[in-house]
């Protein structure tokens, strides 16, 4: 049918041509792919990405989990803005997002605290962009949780703590692990939060899509093309993860 | 004894429970009977902990519980829907509550075998809830509530979401079970024939209040009240007279004339309409009426050989 | 008690890492006055900024929306083969670094890559800002409008085809009015991820002020150039669209646990 057709073609055209042209340039130049990924600066930079990323995606993990609890079990004045005011992240440009890091917690900010051109500021800025993947994959499970069985644990024996680990939480465990990889991919690759905050100094505070972003205005992209396909292989594999986890998820529903 | 005493409670503008008490006699097996909004599971859940009530107070065996959690009261509790842990497996649903307990291992292993075994799930130990039907759920969730040997055990319309066959075979298996574990029970339910099969004692509940407390027998012959006579048993109202159908007697008395005959197997229903135009039905046997010929469009005189009114 | 615990915490963590930095935007930015704020973006580049962004936008949210209503279609009443793949590739840009996709638009469209020689210019111009942009906000439309096809299920548009329905008219009667608050929903997401775009276009607009910069790129400019009440005024013009935009999407968020 001729959806079939435009879509294809949009598709093609939008997504798969450019990402081919990616993934032909990185053999394309000088120096071999391998040679342009280990470079040292490019180690650094996407070692630096990966503990970021992964440090990020574990603070999320647990206060995203609470942040959602709090929104969906307590009641307080306001609480419809809160919930508002999660997505904030995604609706303010990166570049904006940086800016009132800066403002805050810059060289100016009132508080003192001073964390520009520091590894502290990248993970500031991934904090702030990565807010609410956890939160909004938790809360709509823990909304259809069944109370019942919270209430029978506590019948049980169990006080909060114990009905939480071992009845709510294992409940919860795919939504966090699916949120949790949301944010790692979105984390590895964020280039608009961190750019003005963390200085972007080679070795110490520059992530990958900075040094990506170096090699183009270097007139190396061939470089930055090499790199840029590391970050595509660990954005898929982090979306097959998720596509994995999301039908992992009905595992203890199906009715054997 | 389990003992609620003028407990009140309200959602919001409406009230839950209007200043009730009731006694439960250690070791019986006690209904609270009532149509949806009686107030019956919040009655029950405040027995339980998992409401509290704005006045009043639950003792057990004489200690008031009413500040304790749930945690602490010692009950078992069976929901409607189950609750079961859906990520747990039977075994580990049943070994919950003692696992809880930090029971050591081979005491755990033993006691939920014997439950298993008990509750007629030996071989599903390694099932996951919604592998079971929901009859099987339901005897787990039994089987998970008696493992830690409560003082009460309370459930709530527990047989509610099953299809009728397995209620009854339920129904037959809770009243054994209750005369082999003799632990004091409580159980919610809308369905009078249920209270009355199972039931050493019936509590009537109606919008928040007590009607009437008795045995199955007691409730039926001697209700002390409208509500309580036309919940528990069939009742036709003539005016302000209360008949049984198995009470309306044919021979003498007002005319009437058969609408329908509808047979049920054994008994056979008789509807009937008298001269004034009121509407009643007559229960009588098969031999009965075939030998008073009861056919659609005889005409026949009845009157009522016991009937009540209410003040 | 415990309670309470949670819910400083909670909102404390908000607060000083949302609501406080935005809050010092809006005070950076009229830290001369109101005046100087509007001034600094009521300048010739600042205008023109805005103009490229709504530019980009007014393409960018229609042509996905076409593209995502069209997608969902495929693949949830259609088979054909790839289906898998095709949600894939949809999802894809979610996960992928916009630095990657404004290099793609580069070597693609730049010299001697293989779409180079169409007759007009691409990169560093605003064709290939719309494409990369298009590119960072296609999944929207067409990740709302799936499920919502899914769960109205086919029996509606059945019986209208049976009822004499062309295929069109079955689309436009039937189909498009149930999913509508799906698409509005799709529509802003689309729309918020548009206006916020930076690092896709940085690379493939090449920057140049007056002529291809976003208002997102503006912001960057104006701070490299130590003009920092600019930089923030024109923050606060975004983080107002921002605003905006959550407030449409507290509207029209899809309910849940209905």
């Amino acid at each position: 049918m001729i959806t079939q057709g435009l879509v294809t073609a949009y598709l093609t055209l939008i997504v798969l041509l450019p990402l081919a042209a990616v993934v032909w340039q990185s053999t394309k130049g000088e120096r071999s792919f391998w040679d342009a990924v280990t470079d040292p600066q490019a180690v650094s930079a996407l070692k630096l990405t990966l503990v970021v990323s992964v440090l990020v995606a574990l603070v999320n993990a647990v206060v995203g989990t609470l942040i959602a609890w709090v929104l969906v079990r307590d009641e307080f004045p306001g609480k419809l803005v809160v919930n508002a005011v999660i997505d904030l992240p995604f609706a303010l440009p990166t570049i904006v997002a940086g800016l009132t890091l800066l403002a805050l917690y810059g060289p100016e900010g009132p508080f003192g605290i001073d964390v520009a051109f520091s590894r502290a500021a990248i993970l500031l800025a991934l904090l702030f962009v990565t807010l609410p993947f956890v939160i909004r994959t938790v809360q709509p499970v823990l909304i259809e949780l069944d109370r019942e069985m919270e209430e029978a644990a506590a019948s049980l024996g169990a006080n909060a703590l114990q009905v939480f680990r071992r009845v709510v939480f294992p409940n919860l465990f795919p939504a966090v692990l699916s949120g949790v990889a949301l944010a790692f991919a979105r984390a590895i690759g964020e280039f608009g939060s961190v750019v003005l905050i963390s200085g972007n100094l080679p070795f110490k505070t520059e992530v990958a899509a900075v040094y990506i972003f170096g090699r183009i205005e270097s007139g190396d992209p061939s470089g930055a093309a090499a790199v840029s396909v590391v970050l595509l292989v660990l954005s898929f594999a982090t979306l097959l993860l998720i596509g994995g986890l999301r039908r992992r998820v009905t595992r203890h529903d199906r009715v054997g | 004894m389990i003992e609620a005493r003028s407990v009140s409670k309200q959602f919001g503008s409406f009230v839950a429970l209007d200043d009730v008490s009731v006694e439960v006699p250690a070791g019986s097996l006690t209904a609270l009977l009532g149509p949806s909004g009686s107030g019956k599971s919040t009655l029950l859940r405040i027995i339980a902990g998992l409401e509290r009530p704005d006045d009043g107070r639950v003792l057990i065996d004489g200690h008031d519980v009413t500040s304790r959690p749930p945690q602490k009261r010692g009950v078992g509790f069976v929901f409607q829907h189950y609750a079961a842990f859906k990520h747990m497996t039977v075994w580990k649903n049943v070994a919950f509550g003692l696992e809880i307990r930090r029971r050591p291992r081979p005491e755990i292993k033993e006691r939920v075998a014997h439950l298993l075994e008990l509750v007629q799930l030996g071989g599903f130990a390694d099932r996951y809830p919604a592998q079971l039907s929901g009859g099987q759920r339901q005897r787990m969730a039994l089987a998970r509530a008696l493992a830690v040997e409560p003082d009460v055990l309370l459930l709530d319309e527990p047989f509610g979401a099953l299809d009728a066959r397995v209620r009854k075979e339920l129904r037959a298996w809770l009243r054994r079970l209750h005369d082999e574990v003799h632990v004091t029970t409580i159980f919610v339910t809308h369905d009078q024939e249920e209270a009355m099969d199972l039931a050493d004692q019936i509590v009537v509940m109606s919008h928040g209040r007590v009607e009437q407390v008795g045995g199955a027998r007691d409730l039926y012959d001697n209700p002390a009240n409208e509500f309580v006579m036309t919940f528990v048993g069939e009742v036709n109202q003539l005016g302000r007279s209360f008949v049984r159908p198995h009470d309306v007697e044919f021979g003498d008395g007002d005319e009437a004339f058969v609408e329908r005959v509808v047979h049920l197997g054994f008994e056979v229903r008789v509807e009937l309409r008298l001269a004034n135009g009121e509407e009643l039905w007559a229960q009588v046997t098969r031999e009965e009426a075939k030998r008073l010929e009861l056919v659609e469009g005889a005409r026949v005189r009845v009157r009522p050989r016991h009937s009540k009114v209410f003040g | 008690m415990g309670k309470y615990v949670l819910r400083f915490t909670a909102l404390g963590y908000l607060a000083l890492l949302l609501v406080l930095p935005v809050a010092m935007v809006f005070g950076r930015a009229f830290e001369n006055g109101v005046g100087a704020a509007w001034e600094s973006v009521t300048t010739p580049e600042a205008k023109h900024a805005f103009l490229i962004t709504i530019l980009i936008t007014a393409i960018v949210v229609p042509a996905n929306t076409i593209f995502g209503i069209a997608c969902a279609i495929a693949i949830v009443r259609q088979r054909f083969p790839g289906k898998g793949l095709v949600n894939a590739i949809v999802d894809l840009p979610l996960a992928l670094s916009p630095i990657v996709v404004g290099l793609a638009f580069l070597l693609l469209f730049g010299t001697g890559g293989w779409l180079h020689d169409v007759p007009f210019d691409v990169v560093f111009a605003l064709p290939g800002m719309v494409l990369a942009t298009i590119f960072v906000s296609l999944p929207f439309v067409v990740r709302e409008v799936v499920p919502v096809l899914r769960e109205i299920g086919i029996e509606q548009e059945q019986a209208a085809s049976t009822l004499g329905a062309s295929s069109w008219q079955t689309f436009r009667r039937v189909t498009l009015p149930a999913i509508r608050w799906a698409v509005a929903y799709g529509i802003v997401l689309t729309t918020a991820r548009a206006l916020g775009e930076f690092g896709a276009v940085s690379v493939v607009s090449g920057r140049i002020v007056g002529k291809t910069e976003t208002m997102t790129l503006h912001v960057e400019e104006r701070f490299q150039s130590f003009d920092y009440v600019g930089a923030y005024a024109a923050s606060v013009v975004l983080a107002i669209l921002a605003i905006g935009t959550l407030v449409a999407m507290s509207l029209f968020k899809p309910k849940e646990g209905a």
